[in-house]
């Protein structure tokens, strides 16, 4: 690929028409139709399945899963905070680091969000289909009703429902917020009619005034000021779950930020197989460069190293807590039936890590393809561990019993992969996947600095 | 020129973000007021380069989450403490670390929502069209253009001695926008 000046995001070659040509031409003259609807096909084919699983589910009832008493959880719990978790970077990378003027983040925060919305909507749907009787789910919302009795508030459940309500809702309208101008931009080269409309309609008439950018400037920063503590109480509030009971293994007070920075760290993974998947895919290297992996790697490895040290803190806090029944779980997790999970979390999280101390590692995409995906299933594994160890063995011994997700489990957790996919391909193909303006805006700030030509 | 109706305004374009700034010190600088700016991406200082600042936006926002934030604490405590009290372990009614988790998150809705709606009311938005859009030009905006308007409100206005002064500020190219 070509050199990138070493003050420069991205390549030398890259103007303001250039990157509306290459980013407005994916929606409106698709480039790789064939490969896009195979992919599309197959993540159709997931959607079914999930279909099929979630009816399945509501007619026979949770008893075609594995959950027993002591573990009621299962894969639904874990699944549901593997997906949450998941979206957690990419509202990190758009608000944290536009907060702090970052200007690398402007190749990425687009799909990040987009993976952010779509990860919540398949968190979202988990506690629902784990109710024994979803059909009443509604009785989490405070609505006046005939039974005249009210949702109880200090329950971290209810705090989840808020959480994760408003964490979906802001993220949806600060990536809209965001795309509006992109939307002006493709609708302005749209040709056909069909686009015109639909680009146009989207756009709510947007026409790049200056006082119009001066009040989206003050409102994107006020939704990244706003999205950034949200993040933190949303994964927090899911980690009271867990701290919130006097279960051995979860009642600790590491919690909630061992999950805040084990979600982010899955995130940064996860990001980092979708800008490369994408950019090699539509051939963006011109945009999403060499340095943004460098920097994606970068914090991926400190938000892996504060993880790890939230693994080392659970073990000491078991061990000097001097309780039986902690100690007995951290022992379950290092030695017991399920401590393939432990280990295996261990290696792919952390081992395989630590090749992202060298550059060239860091400036490889075959290799970060290689760790963001071990990091993904790594931290799989970590959720699965941390539900199931803490329940299999609680106080009593009479009811100790091993957890096995049976079939139905594994398609519903397959069927959320696919409907993810299936919201992710939907978006690659209709909107803007890269922010173009805010690339202009680096690429003006570039030059004024003297690190590029004047772009023309 | 009576026998013709005063256009909205004319389009000027200038070739780069330095040029545009120069341009609008120009007609600032000549007396113009009624004017408006437009570019690929936000540029900073332009707004106020054309005289207009922003204020309202963050109080908009706070009165949002002041509503959101007091609305969430009334709602948990009402419903828990003094509509439909509920003794759980023995701890007080009024949990109000508890009930802290809700009403922060109704604070970032609603400050959220109030945000973005002041967002749209005052940018006039969504609307379906605008004059600017005649400009066939003007679909560079999005692209690589950086636009100068002066209305044809301004009262300093007159079709050719505002397309001279656009001219002599570093136009590179003038559009009558019509009305």
């Amino acid at each position: 690929m070509a050199t990138v000046h070493p003050e420069s995001l991205t390549a030398p070659s890259v103007d303001y028409r250039s990157v509306t040509r290459d980013v407005a031409a994916v929606p409106l003259a698709f480039p790789s139709p064939r490969a896009w609807w195979i992919g599309f096909g197959i993540s159709c084919v997931g959607v079914l399945i999930f279909l099929v699983s979630a009816f399945w589910l509501f007619y026979r009832g949770v008893g075609i899963w594995g959950i027993n008493n002591p573990d009621f959880w299962g894969l639904a719990i874990s699944n549901y905070v593997w997906w949450i978790g998941m979206g957690h970077a990419g509202t990190l990378i758009s608000a944290l680091l536009l907060l702090i003027n970052k200007g690398w983040r402007n190749s990425l925060n687009r799909f990040a969000e987009a993976m952010t919305v779509f990860a919540v909507i398949q968190a979202g749907m988990y506690p629902i289909l784990h109710l024994g009787r979803p059909w009443l789910f509604y009785w989490l919302i405070p609505y006046p009703n005939t039974m005249t009795v009210w949702p109880q508030f200090k329950s971290p459940l209810e705090w989840d429902v808020f959480a994760v309500g408003t964490y979906l809702i802001v993220s949806v309208l600060f990536w809209y917020v965001g795309l509006i101008p992109d939307l002006a931009g493709v609708r302005d080269r749209a040709k056909r009619r069909v686009w015109q409309v639909f680009f146009g309609l989207l756009a709510l008439g947007w026409r790049n005034s200056a006082i119009h950018w001066q009040r989206w400037q003050v409102c994107y920063w006020i939704l990244a000021g706003l999205a950034l503590p949200l993040v933190i109480s949303v994964h927090s509030g899911v980690a009271m779950l867990f701290a919130g009971g006097l279960e051995p293994g979860w009642h600790t007070t590491i919690y909630p930020p061992y999950f805040v920075l084990g979600a982010v760290f899955e995130g940064f993974a996860v990001v980092l197989l979708i800008s490369i998947t994408l950019r090699h895919a539509f051939r963006l290297h011109h945009l999403v460069t060499d340095r943004h992996l460098d920097m994606l790697a970068k914090l991926l490895l400190a938000f892996g190293l504060m993880t790890a040290y939230g693994y080392l803190f659970e073990g000491f806090g078991a061990w000097y807590s001097g309780d039986l029944y902690e100690r007995q779980t951290l022992q379950d997790r290092l030695s017991g039936d399920y401590a393939w999970a432990y280990w295996g979390a261990i290696a792919l999280n952390f081992v395989v890590l630590q090749a992202c101390w060298f550059r060239a590692v860091r400036r490889s995409a075959a290799a970060l393809l290689a760790i963001g995906a071990a990091v993904t299933v790594g931290m799989w594994l970590e959720r699965f561990m941390l539900v199931t160890t803490a329940l299999y063995r609680d106080f009593l011994p009479s009811s100790y019993q091993a957890y096995v997700p049976t079939f139905w489990e594994w398609s519903l957790f397959l069927g959320t992969i696919g409907v993810f996919f299936f919201l992710f391909f939907l978006f690659v193909r209709l909107l803007p996947m890269i922010s173009m303006f805010e690339i202009k805006e680096v690429l003006q700030e570039e030059a004024r600095g003297g690190h590029r030509a004047a772009p023309s | 020129m009576p026998h013709r109706p005063d256009p909205y305004g004319l389009l000027a374009r200038f070739e780069n973000v330095e040029g545009l700034l120069a341009g609008v010190g120009a007609v600032r600088g000549a007396g113009y007021t009624r004017i408006d700016a437009f570019t690929p991406f936000p540029v900073e200082g332009l707004a106020r380069a054309i005289g207009f600042e922003e204020r309202r936006l963050p109080w908009i926002a706070l009165i949002g989450g002041i509503v959101g934030g007091a609305g969430g604490f009334l709602l948990t405590y009402g419903l828990n403490a003094w509509d439909y009290p509920i003794n759980v372990g023995g701890r007080p009614l009024n949990a109000w670390p508890a009930f802290a988790v809700p009403a922060f998150e109704m604070m970032v809705l609603f400050a959220a929502l109030a945000v973005i709606l002041g967002l749209l009311i005052l940018n006039r938005l969504p609307r379906l069209n605008h004059p600017v859009f005649e400009v066939p030009d003007f679909r560079r905006a999005t692209v690589d253009g950086f636009f100068l308007l002066i209305r044809s409100d301004d009262p300093l206005f007159r079709v050719e001695r505002t397309g001279r002064a656009l001219e002599k500020a570093g136009a590179v190219g003038i559009d009558e926008v019509p009305s």
